[in-house]
Order: C-alpha cells, then structure tokens, then sequence
C-alpha cells in the first residue's frame, strides 16, 4: 500500500467519518471546513510528483486485490494522469470552498453532499490512475453512481431525478459498452494493465476483434464526455447544485472520457477509423454544441450546451492528432503532435475558465435568485467582481487575448489547418471542411460568450422582475472564482511554465513512441506572427460582433428547427415506446390463462425433443429385441383406446370420471399380465381412492357455473397434443432400439442372499433404495397434511367465496 | 332426521373389517417374500377403517379410534427415518438393513429384519396420510 493509494482511498475514508462530524459540529461549523482539508492534502501531495514527472520518469506501485485473477490495484503516475489528478484535487478543494458559502448549513443534508461530493472525487482519482483496466472501471461506474446521487441532491424536485435517470442511463449504458470493449483488449493483450498494452500495441491493429473493441470503447468514452450524440444528459444534469456543476459536468467526470480516449491513443491512435471516428464525433459535437448553446435562455443550460461544444473540440483535437502515430517517426508526426499538445492544453484552459464560469453563474442565482436571461440585465456596477469573473472566463472561452482560451483555440486552428492538408487515410476534400466547420462552431462559441457577459451584466437593471436587493456575493464564495480566474489569465502570460512541467510529460504519456524518440518540442507563445490562425481568430471575432449585434434579426432560424426532431425528444419517445412495447409483449404472452402457458410449455418440449432428435440424428427402430405380443396385451390395448378415446369425447364429467377409473383398472391388468403382482395391487387401490376423489371434486362443483359441454375442440390443442403423443412416442421406441448397456437387475435377482427378502420389488424399495420409499412416505404425509391444513384453515374472507351449498 | 335403518350393513361390515384387517395384516407381513408391502398393507387397512366411517358416522368410530390421524401419519415418517439413522449407531451407511435367522418360542426359526420395521413407517405413514386426507374432506361442511 503506497501513499498514492492511500491518497485515493482518503476521501472514500472520510466520506465515512462526514455524517459523525456533521452531527456533531451542525449547526455550529459548516462540514465544508472539515472536507476541504482532504483535496488540499491531495493537492499538496500531488504536487510533490511534479519534479519527478517532468523529468521524464513515472511512479507505479502496485497492491493486490484479486491475485487470482491478475486483478491488482495498481497506480501509474505519468504526465497525463497528473494532470487531471490535480485538475480533479484542485478544482475539488475550489468547489469545496466555493459550496461552504454556496450551501446553507442550516436548511441543507450536507452530510448527504459531501459523502457523495467525496465519493467523486475518489472514485474519480481512481481512474485517472488506475492502470489495471477492470479497476479503472470500477472507478468508472463509482463516478457514474455518484454523479446520479449528486444530481438528484435535491430528489424532491422532479426534473432532478429525471435529470439523474437520464444520465445515469446514458453513462451506464456507456460504461458497460466500454467494460465489453476492455474484456476484449484483455483478450487481444493476454494483461489487464494499460502499460503493458501500450508498450505492445503494435500487436492490436492486426486483430478482428480490434474494430469491436475500439467502438465500444469509444462509445463509453463519448457518453461519459457527452459526445454527439449522447450529449442530452448533460443539460439535464444542470438540476444539481451549481458546485456540482461546476465540479462533475464542466471540470473532471466529463473529461473522463476525454482521459480515456488519450491513455488509449498510443493503442488506437494511428488506425484510419480511430482518427475519423474520433475526430468526426468532436467536430460534428463541437458545431452541435455551440450553436445550442446561443438559444438557451438559462445560464447554465448555456454552460452545459457550451461544455459539450468545447468537449467537442478537445476530442476533435485528440482525433486529428493520433494521426502523429500513422507517420511514427519524423516531421510529419510532430505536426500532428501539436493537436495533442492543444488538446490537454485546451483541457487544463477549459477546466478553468469553465469553473470559474459555473460558480459566477452560481453567485448570480444566489443572489438574484433567477438564472434567466430574460430577466438578468444591468448588474455590472451591482456586482463588479463578477462581472469581471464572468468577463474573463467567457473571453477565454470565446478565443481572445489575453485569456488561455486563445492560446489553444490557436492552436485548435493550426491543428485543423494541419489536418486539411493531410494526405493519408483517404481523406481527400473531406478534410477541407473541418476548418470551416471550426471556424464556423468558434464563430457559435463567441456569440454565446458574449450573450453571457452582455445579456447578463449589460443592459437595464429589472429590479421588479428579480424581487430582492442584488449585492455582491461573500468574499468567500468569490475566492474560488477569483482564483481560477487569476489562473486563466497566469496561464496565458506564462504558458511555457505549465507546459514545461505538466504538459509536456502529459503529450509523453499519449504518444509514448515520440516521446522515447526525442521529438516532442512544442513551444506555446501568445505571438507568433501574421499567420492564418491569427486572420481566423480575427475573422471570429469581428463575424461574431456582428451576429450578436444583429442577434434579434436572424435568432429566428431556431424556431424553424421542429421540436420533435431534437436528441431529447427520440431519447424520451424511444424510452416511452420501449417501455410500451414491452408492457404490450408481456401483456400479450402473459395471458394468465394457465391453458395459454401449457401450449407454451408442450411446444417448447416437441420443438426441443423434436430438434434434438433432428440435428443428433436420434431416430432409431430396432425391433429384433422386442417380445412377441400375445393375444391378451393386444385385446387390452384395444380396450384401453377405446377408454382412453371416450374420456375425450364424453358428453359430461361423470362419464369422463367413470371412464378414467376404467382405464386406471385396464392398466393394472397391464400389470398383472407383465408380471407385477404388487403394482396390480397398489394399482388398483389407488385407483379406486383416486376416482372416489373425482367424484367427490364432481359433487362440489359449484352449482351457477356447471355448464355439462362437450369438450371445446381446438386445432391448436389437438395438433400439441398429437404432438406431444408422437413425440414421446419416438423418443421410447428410439431409446428402446437403443439399448447400449445391460441391465442392472440381474444384482437384484439375489434379493434373498443380500437382503433377505423373496419380494425383490419390496426388497428394492425397503432396502436396496429405501432413501427413495423415506422421502416418498414424506411426500405422502405432507400433501395429507396439505390437504388437511387447506380445508381445515381456510381464511374467512374466501371460504364465503367458495362456500356452496 | 330420522335415521336410516341400516342394521345389514352394519352387522356385514363388522364381519368385513376383521377379514379386512387380518388381509392387510396379512398383506404387510407377507410382503418380505410375497407380493404385498407396507404400502399396499396400509392402504388395505385404511380401507377397512373407511369401511366404518362409511357404516357407522364419523363420530361414533372416532370415539371408538381415539387416534389422530396426522400424528400417526408423522410417526410412520418418524420411524421410517431412525431405522435409517440407527443404522447409523452400528457403524454403517444411513439405511443399511440388516437380517438374521432366530429361534422364537412359538414361531421357531423365523426371520427378523429391520427392513420389516421400515415397512411399519411405511404402513403407518400411508394409514395416516389416507385416513387424513379422507376424514378432512368427509368433515367438511
């Protein structure tokens, strides 16, 4: 058990020691002060990594957990989980800070929230490092789990737990697609441990089952990040409280797809359908999302619509640089590097802008108590300080100097520049449009960014529609922001220090080849000449002015969008419809006629027997063996046919009854003629017994439903019946030709030596199988004492029912 | 009500039962060597008992038989199971049987085997489970 593991079993620790402290600490101290010491302590360790990792080496330890099955918990710290290691402790410990003001300690179940608020944060800490992928997904579905309690937080409301149902259909739906697609690689690898499957990938593009793997993957990861066209849950997801959705759905659990489609690169990456699958999803996510985002009228739908957007791009980013690993070794690759390179950069930028966005929105529902657009305005000189959050996030997120944003949506523009002058994988014009779908979602991006600053600080202040006095927010509740705002602009001034210590060993961990070979040398400046990114970004920036400017004029075209052709209209009519057509199904089979599931049963027993004896060839008739048949047996068999015959088609139940009885007399002749003197006898007593019962069931019929009919003739019944006669009627002269051993009776001829008994049939059920006589003698006295205990302690209510007189 | 005079079928079936009885018995004794057993014996003499319920009313022969039927019916079970478990005080498998030849006073050499008492569980189970069964429906109103 080393440190890292400990650090992230601590939160699951203390996510047991939080009730006892909110019992006994509320109302006192909030709880937010006792769990904020975990993710700095996280942090804090953490960072004692840095020095080791950007030098180039990587930490794992492993403990067992299942040996047996080569399950172990094994950590790996390289690059790239560092840095979302301390993306996920960082933002964690802000998040907690942030709640602590957000969360009132009076009126809220904050033991509720921090015990699944920790819950997440570990279970998110295990997989970024977790190397053994069936631990990676335990962690996976922990993340899932909490992420469901922690937007139902308020499971009084119902669009939360429809919010919470939705996502965690859609991620567990993801998830176990993605556990499929890891038994798969296990098979292909022959380990569980990512490393190892990285340092052999070469051995996977040759394999069939390297396509089924990569989209099942695939799919996992594009839920988890709300990829298109699994992004619905996300703007649902928004019902949580806002902490939460500045945490999960903008900062680390959206991003865990993203981490998964960069570990698994070195593995997939360099494959044609890796690059369009993945690319092709983040481009087509990246234009769906920002143009969502511009119709929204509530700001954190806006939020979450733009987190899919900017998701998009980071996996679009991801898609166009795994081309690097086609070229391998040489110029070409480090071009496409570049794209990795943008894209965990872009992924540290957006986490911190995006944040800071989410708790900025938070202040602003706190203290005006709407989140609407409609009736925001005119609060820039009510609440500076986040008017001048909100203005530096959304401008990072826009693309514009001097905020984080535009260093990597430069360089999401070169890499798309890059790509369409790609030559390999077929790709021919197709690749000219990726950049003018960029350059259009950018354009997307910086109208809503700008709908966020503007609608909601500019303007006219609306006093009557908000209700309250507006003031600026807690010092406390601005500290957060403030810091991840300071952090957004920190980095655009010194780019090179994060990238120096975190990036660069992250791009090592994705493309670990290039790495090895000396090649990665990506320097980031905020200048770098007149170049077509910079006329890109301008062009954005001044189209997107005019779009806003002119907002009301062409905002229209939403409208003629139809309803009933968005994602969540077929997500909600696909759920009604399974759910409708399955109750229908079992409505329909499930007929609750005991006559329906008989049919069902004696014609699973013909298809089945019937089927058997088909494909093994099973029809066998060897009469050689068979004994002469004499006179009497064939005058028997008459008379049992023809009694047999008028039990079918008696008029009423006495004959039926009485002919019944006949034949169960004609069968002890049976045994009689073939030698068995005590079945003729047990035979015929209880036979006797039985018909007596008969009657005596006849004689209580109730008297309004005795209705004397024929039988009711079904071709059905008779074809099943016959059926079933035919069938089993094969079946014993099959096995009857088929004789393959001797009997065992001759053992029994020497009864009276053994045993001491002349009576070989009473010797047999008394001793040589007297278990057999025991537990038949058991089952004799308990349907007596069945029976007893049904008449004698009827309950009152259905003896009025049944009671006939 | 006036009650049926039924005086014949009750002086034939009191004659009947004792040659009813004395065939079961007969029956289980002999099934060792002969066709018959515990369970065609039981039911046999459960036949006889049926006999008087059917001749005399169920009060009389319960009077008469102060026996619960149920209770028999468990001590079958109950004996058919410790012959099987004190097979088990000797020494061998749940159920192994065992026989010998002895010298009784009346009956000379006669063979004795526990199988026999097993078949007694039988007997008893099958009386009490058949007369159960048939007085509980007989009883109900």
């Amino acid at each position: 058990m080393s440190w890292l593991h400990i650090t992230i079993l601590l939160p699951f620790i203390f996510a047991m020691a939080v009730p006892y402290i909110y019992k006994k600490f509320t109302p006192r101290i909030h709880t937010g002060w006792f769990v904020l010491i975990i993710p700095l302590l996280i942090v804090a360790y953490l960072i004692t990594f840095i020095p080791k990792i950007s030098s180039g080496n990587t930490v794992s330890e492993s403990v067992p957990w299942m040996p047996s099955y080569n399950i172990n918990f094994t950590t790996h710290v390289d690059g790239l989980s560092l840095v979302f290691g301390l993306l996920i402790s960082g933002i964690g410990a802000l998040v907690i800070l942030y709640s602590i003001y957000y969360m009132s300690k009076h009126r809220e179940a904050l033991h509720n929230f921090y015990v699944y608020l920790l819950l997440f944060m570990g279970a998110m800490l295990g997989v970024v490092f977790s190397d053994n992928i069936f631990v990676l997904y335990v962690f996976w579905e922990l993340t899932s789990v909490s992420s469901f309690l922690l937007i139902a937080y308020w499971y009084e409301r119902e669009k939360s737990r429809y919010g919470a149902q939705k996502s965690m259909l859609i991620t567990i739906f993801g998830g176990l697609a993605m556990l499929a697609g890891f038994i798969m690689l296990a098979m292909m690898s022959d380990t569980y441990s990512i490393r190892e499957m990285v340092s052999n990938a070469a051995i996977f593009p040759s394999q069939p089952l390297f396509i089924p793997a990569m989209i099942l993957i695939l799919i996992g990861a594009f839920t988890k990040s709300a990829q298109f066209p699994f992004s619905i849950w996300l703007p649902d997801a928004m019902e949580a409280p806002t902490p939460i959705s500045a945490y999960l759905h903008s900062a680390t659990m959206v991003k865990a797809g993203i981490y998964l489609v960069a570990r698994l690169t070195p593995i997939f990456g360099g494959s044609s359908e890796w690059f369009w699958v993945v690319s092709g999803v983040g481009i087509i996510t990246l234009l769906y999302g920002s143009v969502n985002a511009v119709r929204q009228t509530d700001l954190k739908a806006l939020l979450a619509y733009s987190t899919i957007s900017q998701l998009g791009l980071i996996m679009s980013l991801l898609g166009l640089g795994s081309a690097s690993l086609y070229y391998k070794i040489g110029d070409d690759s480090s071009v496409y590097a570049i794209a990795i390179f943008a894209a965990i950069f872009h992924l540290v930028n957006h986490s911190t802008f995006k944040g800071c966005l989410f708790m900025v929105v938070g202040i602003i529902d706190h203290e005006t108590g709407t989140r609407d657009i409609r009736r925001l305005g005119g609060l820039m000189h009510l609440m500076p300080i986040s008017f001048t959050l909100t203005v530096i996030g959304s401008f990072a997120m826009a693309g514009i100097p001097p905020f984080n944003g535009f260093l990597s949506k430069e360089m999401f523009f070169t890499a798309v520049l890059n790509a369409s002058k790609m030559t390999v994988f077929n790709v021919d014009y197709v690749m000219l449009f990726i950049p003018i779908v960029a350059w259009i979602a950018s354009v997307f991006t910086f109208v809503y960014s700008m709908i966020l600053v503007f609608k909601t600080f500019r303007g006219k202040n609306k006093p009557e529609k908000l209700g309250r006095e507006v003031h600026e927010a807690p010092i406390g509740m601005l500290i957060p922001p403030l810091v991840l705002g300071s952090l957004v602009i920190v980095i655009f001034f010194f780019p090179n220090v994060l990238s120096q210590y975190l990036l660069k060993p992250a791009l090592a961990a994705v493309l670990p080849t290039l790495a090895q070979a000396g090649e990665l040398n990506v320097k980031v400046s905020a200048w770098h000449g007149w170049n077509a990114e910079l006329f890109m970004t301008i062009g954005v920036i001044g189209i997107g002015t005019l779009m806003y400017v002119y907002l009301k004029k062409w905002y229209r075209i939403y409208r003629i969008y139809p309803d009933e052709l968005t994602l969540n209209n077929f997500y909600n009519l696909s759920l009604e419809t399974v759910e409708n057509m399955s109750r229908l199904f079992t409505n329909r089979y499930m007929t609750g006629f005991i006559r329906d599931y008989l049919v069902y049963i004696f014609l699973f027993i013909i298809l089945l027997t019937c089927g058997t004896m088909w494909v093994f060839d099973g029809f066998y008739f060897d009469p050689s063996n068979d004994a002469p048949v004499n006179l009497f047996e064939a005058g028997l068999m008459i008379a049992m046919v023809i009694t047999a015959l008028s039990v079918l088609f008696s008029k009423n139940r006495l004959t039926s009854i009485v002919t019944v009885g006949g034949l169960g007399f004609l069968v002890s002749f049976f045994f009689v003629l073939f030698r068995a003197p005590d079945l003729a006898l047990t035979q015929l007593v209880v036979e006797t017994v039985t018909t007596a019962l008969f009657l005596l069931c006849f004689y209580h019929l109730p008297q309004l439903r005795k209705e004397i009919s024929t039988v009711r003739f079904k071709a059905v019944n008779a074809i099943i019946s016959i059926g079933v006669g035919m069938v089993v009627t094969i079946v014993a002269l099959s096995a009857n030709g088929n004789r393959v051993f001797e009997s065992i009776s001759g053992y029994y001829e020497n009864s009276y030596e053994l045993a001491g008994a002349k009576n070989i049939v009473n010797a047999i059920l008394v001793d040589f199988r007297g278990f057999d006589t025991m537990l038949e003698i058991l089952v004799l006295t308990i349907a007596g004492l069945g029976v007893y205990t049904l008449i004698k302690l009827r309950i009152a209510g259905r003896d009025q029912n049944e009671e006939t007189k | 009500m006036k009650k049926p005079n039924d005086v014949i079928i009750r002086s034939v079936s009191k004659v009947a039962v004792v040659i009813i009885l004395t065939f079961a018995i007969n029956l289980f004794i002999s099934g060792h060597h002969n066709p018959g057993g515990g369970f065609i014996g039981g039911l046999a003499f459960s036949s006889a008992l049926i006999l008087l319920f059917l001749s005399f009313d169920i009060e009389t022969v319960r009077k008469n038989i102060p026996l619960d039927f149920k209770i028999l019916a468990a001590v079958g079970v109950l004996i058919s199971v410790s012959t099987g478990g004190g097979s088990m005080l000797f020494d061998v498998p749940f159920l192994t049987q065992a026989y010998g030849y002895f010298n009784l006073p009346i009956f000379g050499k006669t063979e004795l085997a526990t199988a026999v008492i097993f078949d007694i569980g039988v007997a008893l189970a099958v009386i009490g489970t058949s007369i159960t069964i048939i007085l509980t429906i007989g009883d109900d109103r």
